[in-house]
């Protein structure tokens, strides 16, 4: 006993047992090699399902589903409101338009500049929007002229309701360099 | 005196200093300074011995502690904030002109502030010293690495305080600089890729599914942003930045101290 050679040496052949030994191992010993094995798959498996699941969630958590932001869509009065060759501020502040009236008719421009996000000032002796962060400047159409600003500002979809006034929805954006200015609703003709 | 060192041996054999510090008793030898270093879970972080010139003004501007102990005074000062500053629209500004005209010691906040633009110059100045020195070469290679990570996480932390006192700076400085979120390939609305991450005509990544959407909380600046800016800066960013602090001073010790000068 104290001598390892004594020891009888391994006499059963080595590589995979016969199907019918391992069921008698199973049920001797309770948990096998191989079902130990395929058990500890299942754990990690189960593991790694569940920290993924979790780390979705967490990922997901950070999109939330209610916006507790100002409304996209406003009623911004008749046509009549507004006089024709005037850049109109009312409701620059609140809802981030400029409601500009020419000859053939009304558009809504974004206030938001189209370098980095600034609003831009409407100075109405020069003609000209100019953005205070970065000195772009745009033309009384929205389109850029000077500056860093790569494009034009946007327009907002504008409509008629059916009692008259004038809807600006700013959910559907026009973009000029796309030649989406063209489209019916970027421009109301009155 | 001798009666005073006597008192300070017999506290440093008692029972209950050999429980708070492994080891125990005071150090004598030289080994034993040793292990009272090696022992001490906030100690251990440091190498052991330093030679002489390694620590001259002169080769290490002490840039890279004064970062630390800046980041100390910015995390005691920064949890005295947040005592008195709520993080909503409606408070966020008056609750910053408060602790600066009302609340006792109204240095305070600006200790934060200043404290903020103090630690970003002696990082980078830490950088410089690192870099001319030549101490980022093997077997340091990997601390630079995490250094470069530490700025990363410096700068942010500092975009993030940015936004809190929520005035026409902090939100126009924000609103410019999470645009730029707008651009990142593949996960921004208007990035390089974004295009191609679309079954259709239906673009997964938009305005209201993209990394912007997640960074400021919708998408436009608002509650939201002012909320999630908050939780980065006081506790997500300080939490992600200590464990990696850690990691560099333990490394300085494991990749044989502050570096030589040649």
């Amino acid at each position: 006993m104290s001598d390892p050679i004594q020891k009888p040496t391994v006499t059963k052949p080595l590589g995979p047992r016969p199907p019918s030994v391992l069921n008698k191992m199973d049920k001797k010993e309770g948990l096998g090699r191989r079902s130990f094995i395929s058990w500890l798959s299942v754990g990690w498996l189960a593991f790694t399902a569940a920290t993924a699941g979790f780390f979705t969630m967490m990922l997901r958590f950070f999109f939330p589903n209610v916006l507790f932001e100002p409304v996209q869509y406003f009623r911004a009065g008749f046509p009549e409101d507004y006089q024709i060759g005037e850049v109109d501020l009312r409701w620059k502040a609140k809802f981030g338009v400029w409601m500009v009236r020419n000859g053939e008719g009304i558009y809504a421009l974004s206030t938001v500049c189209t370098h980095l996000g600034c609003t831009p000032n409407w100075l109405s002796s020069e003609k000209k929007f100019k953005c205070p962060c970065h000195g772009s400047g745009f033309r009384v159409s929205g389109v850029n002229f000077e500056g860093p600003a790569p494009r034009p500002l946007e327009r907002y979809r504008i409509l008629l309701a059916e009692d008259g006034q004038i809807i600006v929805d700013k959910s559907i954006k026009y973009q000029q360099e796309k030649g989406q200015w063209s489209d019916p609703e970027a421009f109301l003709k009155v | 005196m001798a009666e005073k060192k006597k008192l300070l041996e017999r506290a440093g054999d008692s029972r209950l200093w050999r429980s708070i510090f492994r080891g125990g008793g005071i150090p004598r030898s030289r080994r034993q300074r040793m292990m009272a270093v090696l022992n001490s879970v906030f100690l251990h972080l440091h190498p052991v011995k330093l030679p002489k010139h390694a620590v001259k003004l002169k080769f290490t501007w002490c840039m890279g502690g004064l970062s630390f102990f800046i980041f100390l005074i910015l995390t005691i000062s920064g949890i005295l904030l947040m005592f008195y500053y709520r993080p909503t629209i409606e408070y966020a500004y008056t609750d910053i002109v408060d602790l600066g005209e009302q609340v006792p010691f109204g240095i305070m906040r600006e200790i934060h502030r200043w404290g903020a633009h103090a630690m970003i110059i002696t990082v980078w100045l830490h950088m410089f010293r690192v870099f001319m020195t030549g101490s980022y070469k093997p077997p340091r290679e990997f601390n630079w690495a995490v250094g470069v990570i530490l700025l990363f996480l410096t700068l942010l932390l500092s975009f993030t305080g940015y936004l809190l006192p929520w005035d026409q700076l902090a939100i126009w400085a924000i609103t410019v600089g999470s645009n730029m979120a707008r651009a990142t390939p593949f996960l921004g609305s208007e990035g390089p890729g974004a295009a191609l991450l679309a079954i259709g005509d239906i673009n997964f990544i938009t305005s209201s599914s993209d990394v912007r959407f997640a960074l400021i909380g919708g998408r436009f600046m608002g509650e939201a942003t002012l909320l999630r800016f908050y939780v980065l800066h006081c506790i997500g960013l300080p939490f992600i930045i200590m464990i990696f602090m850690a990691v560099h001073f333990w490394r300085i010790r494991k990749d044989g101290g502050i570096s030589t000068p040649v």
